[in-house]
């Protein structure tokens, strides 16, 4: 797997990400959580994933178990030209296709509903068991919360993936941390993540969950060790890019006023696209849209509508 | 619903030493108080609603009485076998509360609506269903549970409803049906959220004339059947109002009984169709959407009580698909929520 150096691109992805979503959450809970992953999301979106958001049956699976997080999922899915960014304004609305978690054939780009936590992982080993057995290059990822992990679902899944020797099978864990009523060290007891699923067969590293390069790094790196799934514990803080929000349990369920949206707003902007580094190659270049070839290949205009009709 | 709930169940911990209380992970500005002041028999289990179910009926096997608590679908579907073998089976005094009944959680999306919950609890041996309609039915259910032997599933909205009864009701009891509205047209059984609803509607027929009984059914199970018949041997029409599927919910119970009775009247049975919601939207969008608004159940009962033939239109429900009972289904495709914008 050959990725393109576009720091600066995913960065600006997630930028974008991080502005829609603190937006959509003047209605509706779960900021915190679409933050923490908005990182993760972004990197995936600008170039880790194969020919994301089309229906090539080759393309690289997403399932959000974590669906709480639907808001990042669809603000990434709107910025690389999946959906209408029109669409976002609408979140949670009366009507609006884009409901708290992610729902299942309404929304173009996403293949399967989630939002009760526990289920992802078994849904994405399915989806890798079908792609080895169709001998199709397809690979499947799955962003799972670390409190999420306390469902034994989780674990019966990783199991069989294990036994299955799913190695085009990719979990990563935004470990933010935080969980629905408690930190989550509080509630497992503190069992680190990655020797967990070492111990089920899995080949685990850990990474910092914001820092793109390192994210990128290691998802070049996919599979970690032939025949095993593998875990990448990406360690995130919960609302990050709003210091108000950071680390907080609170913004697991508040909603953003209209009084902080714009202090919001700008402190993502000045926070989440930092000065350009020599390092950088793409840096000062001009933005690149994202995903355009395989947009084309699936038939669909960068911004076009996001039922396509086929709603009754 | 929640506060009341929570102040009867600080009661009954205050003088019930061996009740405990688990949660998977919910109560956030709930429980904050409760959880340090009773802190030895408090329990985030964590996000793991099986164990939670596990570990209380071991408590309860070791002579303690449990409440857990948990959004209405998690605490039913995912650990449901566990409810079944762990709880039912042996009888133990667990009591199982769901938040967000039928579409509370409306703009969450599908997966957090809880639209057959009473059916698969109600369908257990044993199981006790408690709907309460509003904060006063709330506070008798949790205090009245504490009275049930085995174990009780208690189905609460979210926070926030406006209270029904203008006050305690002294002859409340699990099991008993709750006297609202007194008419001699039409009676109106609704049980838990859609009891405001029902008075809302027999507001709207009064003012057309029309007289409806409003009987609320806290208890789904077992089922006030005194009551029920007499409901039965007063009126020729009876309309049942629940936040839920027909199939194996409130109404489907009453037509049970009514059918085995050989009643003859005409039974309307206002459900959500049997179709998971697709888009976004408040309850209230969601449940006008599916023709349970006031208006429209005022609307379909004025028809049967004026001896009107039921024709199709928008906004009537689309209750009969499922739950056979007799009633005839409006179009509810032409009026799902949501649709192409």
């Amino acid at each position: 797997m050959s990725l393109r150096p576009e720091t600066r691109t995913s960065r600006d992805l997630a930028a974008r990400v991080r502005a829609d979503v603190v937006r959509m959450h003047r209605r509706g809970s779960n900021v915190g959580s679409a933050m923490s992953a908005a990182d993760v999301l972004a990197v995936l979106y600008a170039g880790a994933l194969r020919l994301p958001g089309t229906t090539d049956p080759s393309r690289d699976r997403l399932v959000l178990s974590k669906g709480h997080a639907a808001a990042a999922l669809y603000a990434a899915l709107a910025r690389t030209g999946v959906i209408d960014p029109a669409l976002l304004d609408d979140f949670l609305a009366d009507g609006s296709p884009l409901t708290g978690h992610p729902p299942h054939g309404t929304v173009p780009g996403i293949d399967v509903a989630t939002g009760s936590l526990g289920q992802g992982l078994a849904i994405a080993a399915g989806m890798a068991w079908a792609a080895r057995t169709d001998g199709r290059g397809a690979r499947a990822f799955v962003v799972l919360g670390d409190g999420e992990c306390q469902e034994g679902s989780v674990w019966e899944a990783a199991a069989l993936a294990s036994r299955l020797r799913l190695d085009n099978l990719v979990a990563i864990v935004d470990a933010n941390g935080l969980q629905g009523y408690d930190r989550v060290a509080d509630v497992d007891g503190g069992l680190a993540l990655a020797p967990r699923f070492e111990a089920f067969g899995w080949a685990a590293r850990e990474t910092d969950g914001h820092d793109h390069d390192a994210l990128r790094a290691v998802l070049e790196q996919v599979p970690f060790a032939p025949g095993r799934p593998s875990a990448i514990i990406a360690r995130t803080v919960k609302g990050r890019g709003v210091r108000d929000m950071e680390d907080r349990l609170g913004w697991h369920y508040f909603n953003v006023s209209e009084a902080d949206l714009p202090r919001f707003i700008a402190e993502i902007d000045g926070w989440v696209t930092p000065p350009a580094r020599p390092s950088d190659p793409s840096s000062g270049g001009p933005r690149r849209r994202q995903r355009r070839g395989p947009r084309a290949r699936a038939g669909r205009g960068p911004t076009g509508p996001l039922c396509g009709g086929g709603e009754p | 619903m929640r506060a009341a709930f929570l102040d009867a169940l600080t009661e009954r911990m205050e003088r019930e030493p061996d009740l405990f209380v688990l949660t998977a992970d919910t109560g956030f500005h709930v429980f904050d108080d409760f959880r340090v002041r009773f802190a030895p028999r408090f329990l985030n289990v964590g996000i793991a609603e099986a164990t939670m179910i596990g570990v209380a009926a071991g408590l309860a096997l070791e002579g303690r009485k449990v409440v857990t608590y948990g959004i209405a679908p998690f605490v039913t579907f995912r650990c449901h076998e566990q409810v079944r073998d762990c709880l039912c089976h042996p009888r133990l005094p667990v009591t199982i509360v769901g938040v967000g009944a039928g579409l509370a959680y409306g703009p969450a999306g599908m997966t957090h609506h809880a639209i057959e919950d009473v059916a698969v609890m109600a369908a257990l041996p044993g199981m006790t269903v408690v709907c309460p309609g509003d904060p006063v039915e709330t506070r008798h259910a949790v205090l009245g549970l504490a009275g049930v032997r085995g174990p009780a599933y208690l189905r609460l909205g979210r926070s926030g409803e406006t209270p029904v009864h203008a006050g305690p009701l002294p002859s409340f009891a699990i099991g008993r049906a709750v006297d609202v509205a007194d008419g001699g047209d039409v009676a109106i059984l609704a049980t838990g959220t859609m009891l405001a609803t029902a008075v809302d509607a027999a507001r709207l027929l009064a003012a057309r004339g029309i007289e409806a009984e409003v009987v609320g059914f806290p208890t789904v199970k077992p089922l006030d059947l005194d009551r029920l018949d007499r409901v039965a041997a007063r009126h020729r029409a009876v309309a049942t109002l629940e936040e839920h599927v027909a199939s194996g919910g409130f109404g489907a119970a009453v037509a049970v009984r009514l059918a085995g009775a050989g009643w003859g009247g005409t039974l309307r049975v206002f459900a959500i169709p049997d179709e998971y919601a697709t888009h976004a939207g408040s309850r209230e969008h969601l449940l006008a959407g599916y023709g349970l608004s006031a208006e429209a159940v005022a609307a379909s009962l004025r028809d049967i009580v004026r001896g009107r033939p039921l024709r199709a239109r928008p906004g009537r429900p689309g209750a009969g698909r499922a739950g056979g009972s007799g009633a005839v289904r409006g179009r509810a495709g032409a009026t799902r929520p949501g649709g192409p914008r």
